[in-house]
């Protein structure tokens, strides 16, 4: 409603036609203040009643623009010692720079750091880093500012005043910019020669395709790869990262570890392994078992317990665990997961519990997983279940 | 000199008749450009972009896109033998080995900062001026374009040196891309090349750190400047300056030296801050490997609303027909910033829409002039910083010895509550404001000297304030609501639309219902001639 042309007053348009219809564009009108000094309070809708302000006392309704300032003369447009001063400072900023430029060269030559052997090689590092940043921060910034004093006290401040033309073009252009675009349409025909038409756009539509399919092997489908670890049963758990087995008997109340399974290091893409089959093995007094789960009974070795150590919010690894409430916390996003509880969500934006790893002991009394997770570990994703 | 000057002329006559540049010269040498402060923010960012994109060149010269584990063998005996990816042992072959190369990293990073904080605070300054009004919404959108991509171009950035922060924050990113329904799954397996982390997403990131996103960048930027320059910059509303004239210095000689100038400052700047503030030393961190975590993981401060959203998020999963919904991600990771950053990109329209106003805008608003939409963007602005406040919890947790859960909650109730708040504290500032530049231009500004009447009243003298000064308050409009369209038109046929019709009234009515209308000669005459001072 309101990007409408009409015919009004106000003719001071800048695309004044000779038919008499003009854009109103009430900018003309009522918004300039430098004309008429006059505007109307609510009068912003170019739909608005016709704004040329002649039927309203002018001094009225607005103060009037008193216009530009009048110059006023810096010391070093009158004064030539003040002039001479100002070019001074400009040439010394700019020596400045000079200055840092060789400080940089000179400190590049003279500090290196690779030369000083072990524990001094950070020093060294620290030293050459805040002088070459000194000597390329004061080179950058003194030509700067040698500039910018040079435009501020010596260039000419005097304001000047430019005309600012609308962005529309003028109504001539406009039609003439119409005819051509038309004239060019009806030799190309494409609204006449239908059959051009459609197969051009049967060429054109399936493009996207030759974009998309090409990325099909970026990698290699998901298949159930998310719902398996590198845990199986009788396979060790071995402390991470130094890669020991761990006796049930010599872990204490209380204790701690972090766990992969034996023989991680040798599989093919270990990191992805271990993205996957990290997990932490607390001791918890059988005091603190009494709320676990029914159907999680004899999933522990006397009272030791295995968690996955991925979180089920977006799969940070979930260190830090607190000793006397019992309480696992992903770093991350704070989800809060409680020990006693099978690893329960307590607090935060994770919605699962950690999985659990089923425990055993082998002939020899170390730990192993009784059988992989039995869900998948890690970040929910659209196909798991439950 | 006289042969200087011929040779310069030779130069520039065989230019010329090749390429016609007089014209240009002629049109553009002495262009005006309004002077003020607050334009040059985005020349913060622009400048911030150009050295991104040197020291950016420097450090590809030695840096290994590669995950292949390797020991390491450079001067940093901490981590010496361990094995890590060619990636991390490269970057702390920059860091250590390279002369030059820790500096470089480092006003690589600052640089990065510096240039999205410039581009939010200059996006502030035009949302709050109304620089964003017809004819500049495509300036608008190339802006908001622009500030979303950086935080993605950042987050990359980061990621690259593969220490155990950054890899850490890509384990995020895959849970992310998990949590996509339907193709999550396969956009996980695509992006990492299989499961995380698997081989390729460093050489991947890397391709998009440095080719695709910059180039994209450089050519939003040159078009956004061009368009600065074509459609000429907007001014304050001071006196002299109206929409149909362009007050400042000319392009050359002023405004090349100073713009030309405060590169070179913000060159500087940034160097002096590299060379002694110390940031991301991603030897301290060590290599990435997926069984580690930092406690206090922070993403750099760009990333800070979205790590907020996630961590105030509750955690709401759907489990149907045997799939899996993962709102605790998507809420916080696609519905909050595709929120923000919609309303952003698309308020230009809004407003224009509300206020019916078609018109072009060249000279700035005052922003207690538009209470509504400075209330509005406070309100963002507000809703922004609690997450990003939010995303630091555990820190704020450490430093102030409080429980985290209770920050949490603190900050899950706050983001519903603040923000309304704010809106209605900004408002009525800007209302307040308003109200006393009327008292200002009607009565005077206060002298603090007290007058003692022969009667025994006591006043205080009130001296008037200068015309430009009663100008500055009083130029801006204040229109009211929009008038609710009849429902037939003059012919007494049915008007379509009519809800579309009524909602714009309604909005209208928020808008601008409360106003307060600038005062006017009339005003000012009534009250002198009722006998107030």
């Amino acid at each position: 409603m309101s990007d409408q042309q009409h015919t009004g007053p106000g003719a001071r348009s800048h695309d004044a036609q000779s038919d008499g219809r003009h854009d109103v564009d009430s900018r003309d009108t009522a918004n300039d203040t430098s004309n008429a000094d006059i505007q109307l309070a609510g009068g912003h809708d170019s739909e608005g009643p016709p704004t040329d302000g002649s039927s309203h006392d002018e001094l009225a309704t607005r103060f009037a623009d008193p216009g530009l300032p009048a110059h006023t003369y810096r010391r070093s447009d009158i004064d030539p010692l003040a002039a001479r001063r100002r070019e001074r400072e400009v040439a010394t900023l700019f020596g400045l720079s000079t200055l840092g430029t060789l400080l940089f060269i000179v400190a590049y030559f003279a500090v290196k750091p690779s030369d000083a052997a072990g524990p001094e090689m950070l020093g060294q590092v620290a030293l050459s880093t805040k002088l070459l940043g000194l000597g390329l921060g004061l080179a950058m910034f003194c030509v700067g500012a040698g500039a910018i004093h040079w435009a501020k006290t010596l260039m000419p401040d005097d304001e000047i005043v430019a005309e600012r033309k609308p962005m529309r073009s003028s109504e001539e252009d406009r039609r003439a910019a119409v005819a051509a675009l038309k004239e060019g349409a009806a030799g190309a025909g494409l609204g006449r020669r239908k059959l051009i038409r459609n197969s051009l756009l049967g060429a054109l539509a399936p493009m996207g395709l030759l974009a998309i399919i090409p990325l099909r092997d970026l990698g290699p489908l998901p298949g159930d790869v998310l719902e398996h670890t590198a845990w199986k049963a009788g396979r060790r758990l071995m402390t991470d990262p130094a890669g020991r087995p761990i006796k049930a008997a010599d872990l204490p109340i209380g204790a701690v570890v972090h766990v992969l399974p034996e023989g991680i290091k040798k599989l093919p893409r270990p990191l992805d392994e271990e993205a996957k089959a990290t997990a932490i093995v607390i001791r918890l007094a059988p005091s603190d078992l009494a709320d676990q789960r029914p159907d999680r009974k004899g999933w522990d070795v006397a009272g030791i317990v295995a968690y996955s150590k991925v979180c089920t919010h977006v799969g940070c690894p979930v260190g830090l665990y607190e000793q006397q409430t019992h309480h696992l916390l992903c770093p991350c996003h704070q989800s809060t997961f409680d020990v006693t509880r099978n690893c329960a969500v307590i607090f935060g934006p994770a919605a699962r519990p950690l999985p659990q790893l089923k425990l055993a002991t082998d002939e020899a009394g170390y730990l192993v997983a009784a059988q992989d997770f039995e869900e998948p570990v890690g970040p929910s994703f659209w196909e798991r279940g439950d | 000199m006289a042969r200087l000057e011929k040779s310069a002329g030779d130069i520039a006559n065989e230019i010329d008749e090749r390429f016609g540049s007089a014209k240009f010269v002629r049109r553009s040498a002495r262009k005006v450009f309004p002077d003020h402060w607050s334009f040059m923010l985005g020349e913060i960012a622009l400048y911030s972009f150009i050295i991104l994109l040197l020291t950016g060149t420097f450090l590809t010269l030695w840096f290994k896109p590669s995950q292949v584990e390797v020991p390491y063998e450079g001067s940093y005996i901490p981590l010496h033998g361990l094995t890590m990816s060619e990636a991390y042992a490269s970057t702390l072959r920059i860091s250590f080995d390279v002369r030059g190369g820790l500096i470089m990293r480092q006003i690589h990073h600052w640089a990065a900062l510096i240039f999205v904080a410039a581009m939010i605070v200059h996006s502030a300054r035009v949302f709050f001026t109304g620089a964003f009004r017809k004819p500049r919404e495509t300036n608008w959108l190339i802006g908001v374009a622009l500030i979303t991509l950086s935080i993605i171009e950042g987050l990359l950035g980061y990621s690259l040196p593969d220490d155990l922060l950054s890899g850490t924050g890509f384990r995020i990113a895959e849970g992310v891309l998990l949590a996509i329904p339907v193709v999550g799954t396969y956009l996980s397996f695509f992006f990492f090349g299989g499961q995380f982390p698997g081989e390729d997403f460093i050489a991947r990131i890397y391709t998009f750190h440095v080719l695709l996103l910059p180039g994209i960048f450089l050519a939003l930027i040159t078009v956004h400047v061009m368009l600065v320059w074509y459609q000429k910059h907007t001014q304050y509303p001071l006196p002299g300056r109206t929409e149909k004239n362009s007050v400042g210095y000319p392009f050359f000689p002023v405004y090349t030296a100073k713009a030309g100038g405060f590169f070179f400052i913000t060159f500087g700047v940034t160097t002096l801050l590299a060379a002694f503030v110390t940031i991301n030393p991603v030897w301290l961190f060590g290599p990435y490997t997926p069984t580690q975590v930092t406690a206090g993981s922070q993403p750099d401060f760009y990333m800070g609303f979205l790590e907020g959203a996630f961590r105030l998020m509750p955690n709401w999963e759907i489990h149907a027909l045997g799939y899996t919904l993962s709102m605790n991600i998507i809420v916080p990771c696609f519905i909050v910033p595709g929120l923000l950053f919609t309303s952003m990109g698309l308020y230009p329209m809004i407003e224009r829409w509300v206020t019916g106003d078609n018109r072009e805008h060249h000279v700035l608003d005052r922003p207690r002039n538009v209470p509504t939409r400075t209330g509005l963007g406070v309100m963002a602005l507000t809703t922004w910083l609690i997450l990003l406040a939010a995303g630091a919890n555990d820190v704020i947790a450490i430093t102030f010895h409080l429980s985290i859960n209770a920050i949490t909650w603190f900050f899950r109730i706050a983001i519903f509550v603040v923000p309304p708040l704010s809106y209605v504290v900004t408002k009525r500032i800007c209302l307040g404001l308003q109200r006393r530049d009327r008292d200002l231009v009607l009565h005077g500004r206060e002298t603090g000297r007290i007058m003692r009447l022969p009667n025994g009243e006591m006043i205080e003298v009130h001296e008037p304030i200068s015309e430009t000064q009663r100008y500055i308050l009083t130029a801006h409009e204040s229109p009211g609501p929009l008038e609710l369209e009849p429902a037939t038109d003059p012919n007494g046929i049915p008007r379509r639309r009519v809800l579309a019709s009524k909602l714009r009234a309604r909005i209208s009515r928020f808008y601008f219902e409360d106003r307060i209308v600038p005062p006017t000669p009339t005003d000012a005459r009534e009250l002198e001639s009722s006998g107030h001072h």
